[in-house]
């Protein structure tokens, strides 16, 4: 591969720098806290496995959960012809910039005990608030838009030109989905799931407004982390650690099957 | 297996009419916006009509008065575009079998059907390939393979031939020629090779309407319409016949052959090719027929320049057009001989 700067002035690349700086020196300066000699007893003390197990179960289900609703979500936003379409996209995207707490509340006020959905489970003795399923929902909630933004925008790339050969050649709009677009936006929807299980991982504002901080229930790796950094910083630090890890990987794996995207996207033409 | 087909669409201008017979092979023909495209999607059902009403073999494809729309994968119509838009993420032998499979076939039996239809494309040893290893040429034999396995009733291609390498494609129309020998088809094509080779008829479109039409010599060979005549290349002349040959309508005596016999004093047309055609400043000595024009523009076309006049266009080489000092407005004359002029009835 051939480096150079490709006609960026100079003074634009220094920025770049800066920027890449602010975003790298804050993580290597928590590593330098971090108290290696009682590293592997912190993370592995009773209430952090507790804490983690249940961060990566919820996000888990939440990552599945995002499937399941994001997929026909994408499909009827990119396909589909409908008026107030712009407005829906719209409206589904919120998420994305709501501050977390805010989804916490409307959550709370729909699932809740006095909410809207939440009255009517209450008499048929499902509780919601406060459980390990408010977690994945307030997860859930948070992360769809991430699935769905990606996946949108994949099956708009990919366009219906296949899909249409598919349907001339006998095949119904079912077969069509399963053995042409979903392969041809495999690798945008393997990008999307990830960006969401990240985001799923990552949750604070939502889950502990609508799902409270029980050990073991509800208290995911974020709010432990922000639990443990008033009466133990060491732990904080660590688990903050295990969870710079873990969005590595995540987001690793989530560019390799960004470029797969790309790939199939070019063999178009 | 006749389709019947009568579609208009609003937006479009689009109005038009036609019928396929069983096992014939229909060229549609015109520029670009004419409706070409529109007819194929109106058939294959990737479009709907504002009116009309479509049958293929007694069955209803559309019918706007009763509410009907049969969707495109059950009409049995299978469509060919310009690139051959195989499923990149399955293997070449996989893309053929989708077909048999979607119509319910096994998957065993698929793969051996699409080895068969593979073996008819010629191309049996890409079987295991991926589409992204395959040239434009071997894309479109498998294209055309994957579209016959699906045993279409009606198949329809659009310009197949147009996103490929001038190199592969007298091959492929070689292929298409086989295969539509005794298959319902519609060929959408802007090239009049295509059409003789492979239609046993056309029809002309212009501004989503059906202009001309008929059998595929007949009508590329003898137009009756300007519009025509330029799609095929040739000049077209009319007037009233002569022994010799004709009197045009604006008073020049022609002499021809009769290719059709036409009646002394009947209406009468003519073409020329326009390689046949003679440019120069001074009126040509001898007997050849002779007209006068004005040049109204030069348009260069590989090794010739085409030299267009009021009444003739001619084909002329870059380096007499050069000596002529041909530009708009000049005034010239354009000779061809007797045998070139071929007379046959108006329209």
């Amino acid at each position: 591969m051939r480096t150079g700067l490709g006609g960026i002035p100079r003074w634009v690349a220094a920025i770049a720098a800066v920027g890449a700086l602010f975003v790298l020196l804050p993580l290597a300066a928590m590593t330098t806290r971090v108290n290696w000699a009682e590293f592997l007893p912190l993370i592995t003390s009773e209430s952090s496995v507790a804490a983690l197990l249940l961060s990566l179960r919820t996000s888990l289900a939440a990552t599945a959960l995002c499937v399941l609703l994001g997929v026909p979500m994408a499909l009827v936003l990119a396909r589909a012809r409908f008026r107030g379409q712009r407005i829906l996209r719209a409206l589904v995207l919120l998420p994305l910039v709501l501050p977390p707490v805010v989804g916490g509340i409307a959550l709370l006020y729909t699932f809740g005990r006095r909410g809207l959905i939440g009255q009517g489970l209450e008499v048929l003795g499902v509780s919601i608030a406060f459980s390990t399923t408010a977690v994945v929902l307030a997860q859930t909630f948070v992360a769809l838009p991430f699935l769905v933004l990606s996946l949108e925008g994949a099956l708009r790339t990919v366009g219906t030109r296949y899909e249409a050969v598919g349907a001339t050649l006998g095949a119904s709009p079912t077969t069509v989905l399963r053995r042409v677009t979903l392969p041809l936006v495999l690798p945008a929807l393997l990008s999307g799931a990830v960006l969401s299980f990240a985001r799923a991982l990552g949750e604070f504002g939502a889950t502990l407004t609508f799902a409270g901080s029980l050990q073991g229930t509800t208290r995911s790796l974020p709010l432990e982390i922000y639990l443990q950094r008033e009466t133990s910083p060491d732990t904080a630090v660590a688990l903050s650690l295990v969870l710079v890890v873990v969005a590595v990987v995540v987001v690793g794996f989530a560019h390799r099957a960004g470029a797969g995207v790309h790939l199939s996207a070019g063999l178009r033409s | 297996m006749t389709l019947q087909f009568d579609a208009r669409v609003g937006e479009r201008g689009f109005d038009l009419s036609f019928r396929v017979a069983p096992g014939e092979t229909v060229a549609v023909l015109g520029p670009n916006g004419a409706g070409k495209s529109t007819l194929l999607n109106l058939v294959a059902g990737l479009l709907r009509p504002d009116a009309g009403r479509a049958t293929l073999g007694g069955e209803v494809l559309f019918d706007t008065a009763a509410g009907a729309f049969a969707a495109p994968h059950i009409r049995g119509i299978s469509m060919l575009a310009q690139d051959a838009l195989l499923f990149p993420h399955l293997s070449v032998l996989e893309n053929v079998a989708f077909g048999p499979r979607s119509a319910g076939v096994r998957a065993a039996a698929a793969r051996s059907a699409a080895r068969d239809w593979l073996a008819e494309a010629d191309a049996l040893e890409l079987a295991d390939r991926r589409p992204a290893e395959l040239s434009g040429g071997q894309a479109q034999r498998i294209a055309v393979a994957r579209a016959l396995a699906s045993e279409p009733r009606l198949l329809l291609l659009d310009e197949p031939m147009a996103a490929l390498d001038v190199s592969v494609s007298p091959a492929i129309r070689r292929m298409l020629r086989r295969v539509l020998a005794d298959r319902a088809a519609i060929v959408v094509t802007h090239d009049i090779l295509d059409a003789f080779t492979l239609a046993d008829r056309v029809i002309v479109l212009d501004g989503g309407a059906i202009v001309d039409g008929g059998v595929t010599a007949q009508v590329l060979e003898r137009p009756r319409i300007r519009f025509t005549a330029g799609l095929a290349g040739l000049n077209l002349l009319t007037g009233v016949r002569t022994v010799g040959g004709l009197v045009g309508d604006d008073g020049v005596e022609l002499r021809g052959a009769a290719a059709e016999p036409v009646a002394v004093g009947a209406r009468a047309a003519a073409s020329v090719r326009p390689s046949a055609v003679e440019v120069s400043l001074l009126e040509p000595d001898g007997t050849r027929n002779r007209m006068r024009g004005t040049v109204r523009d030069l348009e260069p076309r590989g090794d010739l320049v085409r030299v267009r006049t009021e009444v003739l266009s001619a084909d002329v080489t870059p380096a007499r057009a050069a000596e002529l000092d041909l530009a708009a407005g000049t005034p010239v004359w354009l000779a061809f001989p007797e045998k070139a002029l071929s007379v046959y009835p108006a329209g």
